[in-house]
């Protein structure tokens, strides 16, 4: 699997003329998958500074009164309109569906067709500004994994888990992009797991009453608090920034420990009666949890974030108990 | 401590069982805790009782990158490999009786213990950690890579990666070194421990990639010479047809295993020489033929130690 070298990140350069500077400075920001947890709290950081558009087909409840929201899907044309309007200084795509659920043809087109459509408008907008919120996953658990990966490694989360192809397939869309349009500024963020209210499996993994371990395993985990990944979308929109970006977020700890953080039981279960169990379940439709997922408690799939904090500046501001614990909070 | 007592007797798992077990495993949960509280302490007494107070005093000194959690961003959890230690502590002090000679030539901070390999089992290996730490000042746990497989394994993996073993891939080398760890390469590999007995004390050829390393992260080299493991299980033949029949690295024909009691290695007594440090510079992406000529010198270097080794012990066994 050959892709790009990622290019070596431009660190804020100052040739670029500060935005305020021109005349007529594009200063919105439109949020793809906006009714989604990630996207309601980057809402809510932006739309004091800037204006927001967001763009979903989900109804935005409890919206902030100066942010607009068009309800669309972002396959529709209509979608040409937002751009049309002008004035967009950056797109922020975190409309990414992973829902083991649903339909591989659904998942698909949503995915990939919806993704190179906004893809094609960028481009012929022009707009100064792509941030692609991909995942850490792309990596994939592997038992030869280095501890960390950096960004140059390949993307070998589909290898054992074909339900994550296509996400991996926007990843290599947007860095194809990055190299077919200079002028556009391509931010590729990788976060490992990201704890918080947000519904994704690591936080639902954890939230088990008593939660599953596979037997003779403890591998070391990375977890980000979804506020530190926000924060690190602000700051990939500061001008002059782009490339990929591993973000890990406070020290990695073995499972073990982050479950003791939690205080929940935990249940040490061999992996041949796991996958087993799990296989049958998942058919029965009573779990959520994929079967290829358990290589996840098994194995390392840690990433390196030296460069997300040299040149983005970036580092988690919550502590490891924070970030653990907030998969039960409930206010945000 | 480090290892949970519901590691105990826990539910065969599977919701099946039901949730009845489960109830009463968990009601076992407080007793199992004290007894293995208390197997802990037992141990822990025995340890300081073979090894001395030293032991204990000695591991408070290991300079280690551990986070707030008190593990190293590789796993590597101290309260794991002060029991990993103890064992090869014994075998060290009390079964192979190891003489260390040269041990002020370790340097503080990053380096690369480059030795030879040999005995079948890597007991060489083990008795190198012992004396890096019983040893040398100041105490250091060693690293080393291991194979790819062995991740797959339950246990295994786990064992390995707490106390500081990591999967051996160059990105995992560099970042040790850069962490200012000691790394133990053995650049012979299989071949070199699985030597027959008539070829003892003979080294196969060096791999390159430990050189390559010590350049790019300027860690200084220490020539090692391990003196004893040839001897301690005897091969008479490497058998490589059904070694690749059963996907293993060699199948040594070891007579002694036919003997009771000759399954354990023979207790020779080990010598363990470290050399003066050498330093390499130069491009890491050079040729082969450039970094051979550098390969050349340690292996050259570590050979005549290992001679000398050989000619100064009066008796394989003490």
């Amino acid at each position: 699997m050959t892709q790009p070298m990622p290019p070596s990140p431009v660190t804020r350069s100052s040739s670029i003329p500060p935005r305020a500077a021109r005349t007529t400075s594009p200063e919105t920001v439109v949020i793809t998958g906006i009714c989604g947890r990630l996207g309601k709290r980057l809402a809510r950081t932006l739309h004091r500074e800037v204006p927001v558009v967001g763009v979903d087909r989900r109804p935005f409840t409890d919206k902030p009164k100066d942010v607009e929201h068009v309800e669309i899907d972002i396959r529709r044309k209509k979608l040409k309109d937002v751009f049309r309007s002008g004035d967009i200084a950056a797109v922020v795509h975190l409309g990414v569906m992973h829902d083991p659920r649903a339909s591989t043809a659904d998942h698909h087109s949503w995915n990939v067709t919806g993704f190179v459509k906004l893809l094609e408008y960028v481009a012929h907008f022009q707009i100064p500004k792509l941030v692609v919120l991909s995942s850490a996953n792309v990596y994939g658990p592997q038992p030869d994994n280095a501890q960390f990966l950096a960004e140059e490694a390949p993307l070998l989360g589909g290898q054992n888990f074909s339900e994550i192809r296509d996400l991996i397939e926007v990843d290599m869309l947007a860095q194809s992009f990055f190299w077919k349009h200079p002028e556009t500024e391509t931010v590729i963020l990788r976060p490992v797991h990201i704890l918080g209210t947000v519904r994704n499996a690591a936080s639902n993994f954890l939230r088990l009453p008593t939660v599953p371990t596979a037997l003779g395993f403890d591998p070391m985990v990375q977890v980000v608090h979804e506020q530190d990944v926000v924060h690190a979308l602000h700051l990939a929109l500061a001008p002059g920034v782009r490339g990929i970006f591993n973000l890990a977020g406070p020290e990695p700890l073995p499972l073990s420990r982050i479950i003791k953080i939690l205080g929940r039981p935990r249940m040490p279960v061999p992996v041949t009666l796991g996958k087993l169990v799990l296989k049958r379940l998942w058919s029965l439709r009573l779990t959520n949890f994929p079967p290829p997922e358990i290589d996840h408690i098994r194995y390392v799939c840690m990433v390196d974030d030296r460069r997300a904090r040299q040149v983005l500046g970036y580092a988690p501001r919550h502590s490891i108990e924070e970030t653990v614990r907030a998969v039960d909070s409930e206010q945000w | 401590m480090a290892i949970e007592p519901s590691s105990k007797g826990r539910p065969n798992g599977g919701a099946g069982r039901g949730l009845a077990s489960l109830v009463r495993v968990r009601s076992l949960a407080p007793l199992v805790r004290r007894l293995w509280g208390d197997a802990l302490t037992s141990i822990d007494e025995w340890m300081t009782a073979s090894l001395g107070e030293e032991f204990s005093e000695r591991l408070g000194r290991v300079p280690v990158a551990l986070g707030q959690a008190g593990v190293d961003p590789f796993g590597l959890d101290p309260r794991w490999t002060k029991y990993a230690l103890a064992s090869a502590g014994i075998l060290h002090r009390h079964y192979f009786r190891t003489e260390v000679f040269g041990a002020k030539n370790v340097p503080a901070g990053k380096v690369l213990l480059v030795g030879n390999h040999s005995g079948q089992l890597p007991i060489d290996a083990t008795l190198l950690g012992a004396a890096m730490f019983m040893d040398v000042e100041p105490p250091r746990f060693i690293r080393a890579m291991v194979e790819k497989w062995t991740q797959t394994l339950p246990f295994v993996s786990l064992l390995f990666s707490r106390v500081g073993q990591v999967v051996g891939v160059p990105e995992n080398a560099l970042r040790l070194l850069e962490q200012g760890e000691a790394l133990v390469v053995f650049p012979e590999g299989a071949r070199g421990i699985s030597k027959t007995f008539d070829k003892r004390y003979q080294l196969t050829d060096f791999g390159l990639g430990f050189m390559r390393l010590a350049i790019e992260t300027g860690a200084p080299i220490v020539p090692i010479a391990i003196i004893g493991g040839e001897e301690q299980y005897i091969s008479v033949a490497n058998l490589d047809r059904v070694a690749k029949v059963l996907g293993m690295p060699s199948f040594p024909v070891m007579p002694q295993l036919l003997i009771p009691g000759g399954q354990l290695p023979l207790p020779t007594k080990y010598r363990i020489y470290f050399g003066e440090p050498m330093f390499f510079d130069g491009d890491p992406d050079d040729d082969d033929s450039v970094i051979e000529e550098k390969v050349w010198l340690v292996r050259a270097t570590i050979q005549s130690m290992v001679n000398r080794g050989v000619k100064a012990r009066q008796h394989i066994f003490w």
